[in-house]
């Protein structure tokens, strides 16, 4: 499945603006994700390995947190992950 | 849902005001009782800059009544490449100036308030009542969060806009039925990882884009038409042209628009964006970094001192003005320590001293002994020792 990757995580990502990882959960999308890029771990997780507040992750177009199995929903391969940041510009 | 004024209340329309309008008027979805309406309509622009620009000038040219601005700052050159509403001629004037100006060059019946000031806890809930929509043009999130939950709080409509770089997200927040900002971010990054415009760099044309979905949006809820952004998060990618768009969900767990609200009044957003105010001893070291004023390292530098001076920006950055500093992008630094030698003195620099303190406090981290942040960088060495170096 692809996982697209906001503008301010590229620079940790190799500079892609998206990855392809094989995986049956979205749980086990993540676990690829930083897994190949260490460096995202501590950007979209807190220390003790929740999610950051202020990063959202859509299944498609559907915020997981309202996904009754969250993170261990399972996907398919063509369904898409989308890291959603907080990003505060305007001026 | 339109702003809830009765057709009888709503002001008639001028002759002026019938030939200004008619490409409205013939519109099914607007027709007299829609503009009527727009002239009834207040709305409040937080920020008169990237897009608080296209935002104003775009509601006044539809005929809104009342547009109600804030902003404290002055127009700078930079500003220019991408905040429309401003002139070479208005560098160095205020922002709310220059703004008004050009709005009611454009449209002479519009009625500006001006508030020159900091949206502030102290002042946010008495600014905001008078309005029947408020328009998110600014540039923090402190700001962001405050101007949600006096929206929250007094029941007006939040129509967001957000921009980084080359991509924005644009939704309509705060609405009885709809989610609020803190439904879709319940907390803030914390301070220095999400780089400002200033920083980053935005594309010039990215808050015209945004702006004007956001100018759009506020113009759909006054007249009760169309599909709006309520419970949508319209993402706009500029360097792919792409536009898509998530689903936004009321938190009946949210602190402030919740079923159970723990939030019921304004709170200190400096403080719950973790961001510290610096009293005059701490502005010496931040985050255990001590920091160096450009004066400090000219005077060691012409002593015959050497520290490694180590430039943390961008190699088109370097290309414009650098103080001989080795240049190692910041993005490369955790790959490149062996370039970076342990027993010297480490000065780190950027353009203004932000992303040479995350780096420096990296290095700090990764066990190097000697670090300090050279404060202001290279905008503070072009103030204050090269005025004739370029500044970016």
């Amino acid at each position: 499945m692809i996982i697209y990757i906001p503008t301010p995580l590229r620079p940790y990502a190799a500079g892609q603006s998206s990855v392809e990882v094989v995986a049956g959960t979205i749980a086990e999308a993540l676990s690829s994700l930083t897994g190949t890029h260490p460096e995202l771990q501590k950007h979209l997780y807190t220390e003790q390995g929740k999610l950051r507040a202020f990063v959202n992750l859509y299944l498609n177009d559907e915020d997981i947190r309202y996904l009754p199995a969250k993170e261990a929903t399972s996907v398919s391969a063509t369904d898409t992950l989308s890291i959603i940041p907080s990003i505060a510009g305007g001026c | 849902m339109a702003t809830t004024t009765s057709p009888n209340t709503l002001p008639e329309l001028t002759t002026d005001d019938l030939s200004r309008y008619s490409r409205h008027l013939i519109l099914p979805e607007v027709g007299m009782e829609g503009q009527r309406r727009l002239k009834a309509a207040r709305v409040l622009c937080v920020g008169t800059g990237g897009l608080g620009s296209p935002l104003a000038l775009y509601l006044a040219a539809a005929g809104i009544g009342t547009l109600g601005l804030v902003d404290f700052d002055v127009v700078d050159a930079s500003n220019l490449q991408r905040q429309i509403i401003h002139s070479t001629k208005d560098i160095g004037r205020k922002k709310l100036d220059s703004a008004e100006e050009k709005l009611l060059a454009l449209n002479p019946a519009l009625n500006v308030v001006k508030y020159d000031t900091m949206l502030s806890s102290a002042n946010a809930l008495d600014i905001l009542k008078d309005y029947d929509i408020v328009a998110d043009g600014t540039d923090n999130f402190p700001t962001r969060y405050l101007v949600n939950d006096a929206c929250v709080l007094l029941g007006k409509p939040n129509v967001y806009g957000s921009i980084f770089r080359f991509e924005g997200q644009a939704s309509v927040f705060a609405t009885k039925q709809g989610p609020c900002y803190r439904c879709l971010y319940p907390e803030p990054p914390p301070p220095g990882l999400v780089p400002s415009c200033a920083e980053g760099g935005v594309l010039g044309i990215l808050p015209g884009l945004l702006g004007v979905i956001q100018a759009t949006e506020a113009i759909k809820l006054i007249l009760g038409k169309g599909d709006s952004l309520v419970g949508r998060l319209l993402l706009v990618d500029a360097l792919n042209m792409r536009f898509r768009e998530l689903k936004l969900r009321k938190n009946p767990d949210c602190p402030i628009c919740g079923t159970n609200p723990t939030v019921t009044q304004l709170i200190d957003y400096q403080q719950f964006c973790g961001i510290v105010p610096e009293s005059r001893q701490e502005k010496a070291v931040k985050n255990g970094i001590p920091q160096l004023s450009v004066k400090e390292l000219k005077r060691r530098l012409d002593a015959g001192e050497d520290p490694l001076i180590l430039d943390v920006r961008e190699p088109y950055e370097y290309q414009i003005a650098n103080i001989g500093g080795t240049l190692i992008p910041q993005n490369d630094v955790p790959q490149r320590l062996a370039e970076i030698d342990r027993e010297r003195e480490i000065v780190v620099q950027c353009r203004s001293g932000a992303r040479s303190q995350r780096i420096a406090e990296f290095l700090v981290q990764a066990g190097y002994p000697k670090v300090v942040n050279l404060a202001g960088g290279i905008l503070a060495w072009a103030d204050e020792i090269d005025p004739k170096m370029q500044k970016y």
